[in-house]
């Protein structure tokens, strides 16, 4: 995100090419870029009536995606951590509404709302104790404690054990009852537009500035001042509390969740979403997204040997274009 | 009065290596001091136990009374004191501006709701640290054409200059300099020699600097200390410092030993 | 069974358990020394050592019989192809990356293991393999318990093995050297040390270890898998860090503790087998937390 202070005409060498990285350029003015958002959204919103019930189901999975690595993107992307255990907090989400809706009853809205906390505890209990080890060490252990959450799931008899948790009851709203895909379409684009404008606050704020200090030099963040553990736990938490919110509205869109949608796979998945498309970038963490849950769909003739294309990709844009498959822009 | 920094019997070793020992070390307010010594005497490992980053064995560390030893190094910055690196360390790919605005962070307070939700009391906070750094960049003679240019492809004299409004941007009372004239023209070490006096003399920052530069060190010290071997063998105003028969000894061999002796 | 009974089949079970832990735990813990960095993928070199030790014994026991000769020439060819593809990969995905941010070698590692992993998915489906030598099932009486020629074998393969790195490392001028570039690169390099051969062999060792264990493992649990690598990478890393990452002895001690934690961790009323492997995971982070260096290495600033 570029910070604007006022002059940043053609012969000045921006700190950091705006978020829109190449597209940017072909967009050079706000207005445009004005008209690709409002061109974008009436696309998305027409969509379930342009492409059909098929295609809603697939940028529903899509939007889900994008929400969970929004929240990913603020731990890697932006603080610079790396998670492999992120579906933990998915988990947490998923299990809190489907436990507290079907054994106890609750409603949903009460259910994400406990569901939020949890998040947010298990962030301070994974992230107080584990953030100031170095970033090797705290990739293992999220992906241990990612492997422990999946594992007391499969053997919990409150959650259901490995069979799960079925007939979550969907949720009301003012009177709306949220059931069809088309529905859920919408409420998941709902959430993508609200995780975006979250994300953008954040990183053109204080915290998001903290966060890039910490992440460029670590030493000289501390030097300034910079609580580092606290700054890498807010991010931590922030990103716990998008998991828990995206596997809430998982859990009553499917109206059933098992173990298996809470592995390690799940994690590699979603970190794949942010890597792939930029990490760092809004829209190409979103592209990510979309290639994650596209792409199997394109290369569904290939069987389990498209998650060796994706690994194979994963590779080569690690060693040859580790910005991500969206356009950088003009080099400085 | 007490001293703005009092340091005592500090010891500081690495895996049974002594760096430094019993060494004893103030500074008034308002003074400007240098810390010299041969390359390897320590200097750097002294700033970095008082700024936090090491932890010596033994000894204190008072700053304006409160005991410092034990701190963070976020927490000795958020106390008053401030530090430029050996090797300018400007945070890559972000602009100079937001390198200085870096240095605001201890001095405010707005979390992630206030951002997520654009409190006004937010806004107003970004408003003030956007025009703290402006100040601090205008004090250090960089002009807002600069400022939104990545921090790293500036002049170097200039990247200096901005490590150096960086660490005023924390509103320090005592600012640590390591080196700030390695790397300078002769015409720039002049410009930093007044940059150093405005410091103190308009801000009322007291200054503690290491430097090899000699003629630098004795035009803008009011006093200097010389560390050797981890030991602090003199301590006094530059011409006491260039007469003293220790200092001499220390130095003789290397490089800096003309330069000091032909003084 | 008596508690004596109890204890001493634990206690084997332990020891035999920590032989694989240790091996793996070892090229970890050598590939730290040398580069610093957590090779995420090692879990799966030691899963291609099972594929490609199956893949020899399939081929060879015809000429060698499918007994002990056989698996132990598979043990060895595995060895060897684990260790190049060890040093193919350092080449390929690791050395470029050297310079680059830290997340992004992470990554990279990440997408070498997924690379690997997912390979083994395509070429079976997902299925497990069994991997069945004629090795029979005697074994000897120790007392009440009885020890079985199979893990005896390991065990001795285990730390022959051990022994043979060990004097590697401490007697030939390659080990000397390697020390030396753990202990610092820039200064080895000063002083004539080619560091890149040197960074290829330790990848070669610890790859040929980690093969050396999946063969072994497969053959001896019977059955091999392209997901096998994922949860002993993460027991090794766990052995390396107990015993102090980057010090060889700690890896082997690790091993052997780990292994030995968690045979006697099963007995614990509560804990079965699938909370094994939280038992596992939570003394990792409790190591991690509380003594980072683990128990044999030293407690020590970094400098800046």
């Amino acid at each position: 995100m570029a910070l604007s202070s006022g002059s940043s005409g053609p012969q000045s060498v921006e700190a950091r090419p705006s978020a829109w990285g190449g597209l940017g350029e072909i967009l050079d003015t706000p207005t445009k870029r004005r008209i690709a958002i409002v061109v974008i959204l009436a696309v998305m919103i027409v969509a379930p009536i342009a492409f059909g019930p098929y295609a809603t189901v697939i940028l529903t999975n899509a939007l889900l995606y994008a929400i969970l690595a929004l929240g990913l993107n603020i731990v890697v992307g932006y603080a610079g951590l790396l998670d492999l255990g992120y579906a933990a907090f998915f988990a947490v989400g998923a299990y809190s509404v489907g436990i507290l809706t079907t054994t106890f009853g609750w409603t949903f809205w009460e259910a994400i709302t406990v569901a939020v906390i949890a998040a947010i505890v298990a962030g301070v209990v994974i992230g107080g104790p584990t953030l100031r080890l170095r970033s090797d060490y705290l990739a293992i252990v999220t992906l241990g404690f990612g492997e422990i959450v999946r594992i007391a799931a499969r053997n919990l008899q409150i959650t259901g054990g490995a069979s799960g948790i079925i007939g979550i009851q969907q949720p009301w709203l003012f009177g709306w009852h949220i059931a069809t895909p088309t529905d859920f379409y919408y409420v998941f684009l709902a959430l993508a537009i609200i995780g975006i404008l979250v994300s953008v606050r954040l990183a053109n704020s204080r915290l998001g500035r903290a966060w890039l200090y910490v992440r460029h030099d670590e030493d000289a963040a501390e030097a300034m001042g910079i609580d580092r553990v606290r700054v890498k736990l807010a991010a931590y938490i922030i990103g716990a509390i998008y998991g828990a919110i995206g596997g809430a509205f998982f859990a009553v869109n499917f109206t059933a969740i098992s173990p298996q949608s809470f592995s390690f796979q799940q994690s590699t998945l979603f970190l794949m979403a942010v890597v792939l498309g930029g990490m760092g970038k809004i829209p190409g963490v979103i592209l990510g997204a979309f290639i994650v849950v596209l792409g199997p769909e394109l290369l569904r003739d290939l069987g389990s040997f498209r998650y060796l294309v994706f690994a194979v990709g994963l590779l080569l844009i690690m060693l040859y274009r580790p910005s991500g498959i969206w356009p950088m822009g003009s080099r400085r | 009065m007490t001293a703005l920094l009092d340091i005592s019997g500090l010891s500081l070793s690495f895996a049974g290596n002594s760096v430094l020992q019993g060494v004893e070390f103030a500074i008034e307010r308002g003074a400007i001091v240098s810390l010299i010594g041969p390359n390897g005497a320590g200097k750097t490992s002294l700033f970095n136990c008082i700024t936090g980053f090491y932890k010596p064995q033994r000894g204190r560390i008072g700053f304006d009374g409160a005991e410092m030893l034990r701190l963070k190094p976020w927490q000795v910055t958020q106390a008053g004191i401030a530090r430029t690196f050996q090797n300018v360390r400007l945070f890559r790919q972000m602009s100079v501006l937001e390198n200085v605005m870096s240095g605001q962070h201890c001095r405010t307070s707005a979390g992630a709701i206030g951002a997520i939700l654009r409190l006004p009391a937010q806004r107003r906070e970004e408003e003030r640290i956007r025009d703290c750094a402006g100040r601090c960049l205008r004090f250090v003679g960089i002009s807002s054409d600069e400022w939104d240019r990545d921090a790293t492809t500036l002049a170097y004299g200039h990247q200096r200059r901005v490590e150096i409004a960086r660490a005023l941007a924390t509103e320090p009372r005592l600012l640590l300099l390591d080196e700030p004239a390695a790397g300078l023209t002769k015409g720039e070490k002049t410009e930093l020699v007044e940059l150093i006096r405005r410091i103190r003399d308009e801000r009322g920052v007291s200054v503690l600097l290491i430097e090899h530069d000699t003629s630098l060190v004795m035009s803008i010290s009011e006093r200097v200390s010389v560390l050797d071997h981890g030991v602090m063998i003199a301590q006094g105003s530059p011409r006491q410092i260039q007469a003293d028969p220790r200092v001499i000894e220390a130095y003789l061999g290397s490089e800096d030993a003309e330069a000091v002796l032909a003084l | 069974m008596t508690l004596t009974t109890l204890i001493a089949q634990q206690l084997v079970n332990g020891l035999v358990l920590g032989s694989f832990y240790a091996l793996v735990a070892l090229g970890y813990t050598m590939v730290f020394g040398v580069v610093k960095l957590l090779n995420f993928a090692h879990g799966d070199l030691y899963m291609t050592g099972a594929f490609a030790g199956f893949g020899a014994f399939s081929l060879l026991a015809g000429g060698v019989g499918a007994g002990w000769l056989g698996v132990a020439v598979s043990v060895v060819a595995a060895m060897i192809a684990v260790g190049i593809l060890g040093v193919i990969i350092e080449r390929i995905a690791y050395a470029p990356m050297l310079k680059a941010p830290r997340l992004s070698i992470l990554i990279t590692a990440l997408a070498v293991s997924l690379v690997l992993q997912n390979s083994a998915l395509t070429l079976t489906s997902g299925q497990f393999i069994p991997f069945s030598p004629r090795l029979g099932f005697a074994g000897i009486n120790l007392g009440p318990i009885f020890i079985n020629f199979k893990q005896i074998a390991l065990a001795a393969a285990a730390a022959a093995l051990m022994v043979g790195l060990e004097l590697f490392v401490s007697r030939t001028q390659y080990g000397r050297a390697m020390r030396a570039v753990s202990v610092d690169k820039d200064m080895s390099e000063l002083m004539g040390i080619d560091v890149n051969r040197i960074i290829a062999v330790t990848f070669f060792l610890g790859s040929a270890l980690a093969g050396a264990a999946g063969t072994m493992a497969g053959a001896y649990y019977g059955s091999i898998n392209y997901f096998m690598g994922f949860l002993i990478g993460l027991k090794a890393f766990t052995a390396a860090v107990i015993g102090g990452i980057g010090s060889i002895p700690g890896a082997m001690l690790g091993g052997l503790v780990l292994g030995l934690l968690e045979s006697f961790g099963t007995t614990i009323p509560g804990v079965g087998s699938e909370w094994k492997d939280v038992f596992s995971f939570s003394v990792l982070i409790l190591v991690l937390v509380f003594k980072p260096t683990g128990l044999l290495g030293k407690s020590e600033q970094e400098r800046m």
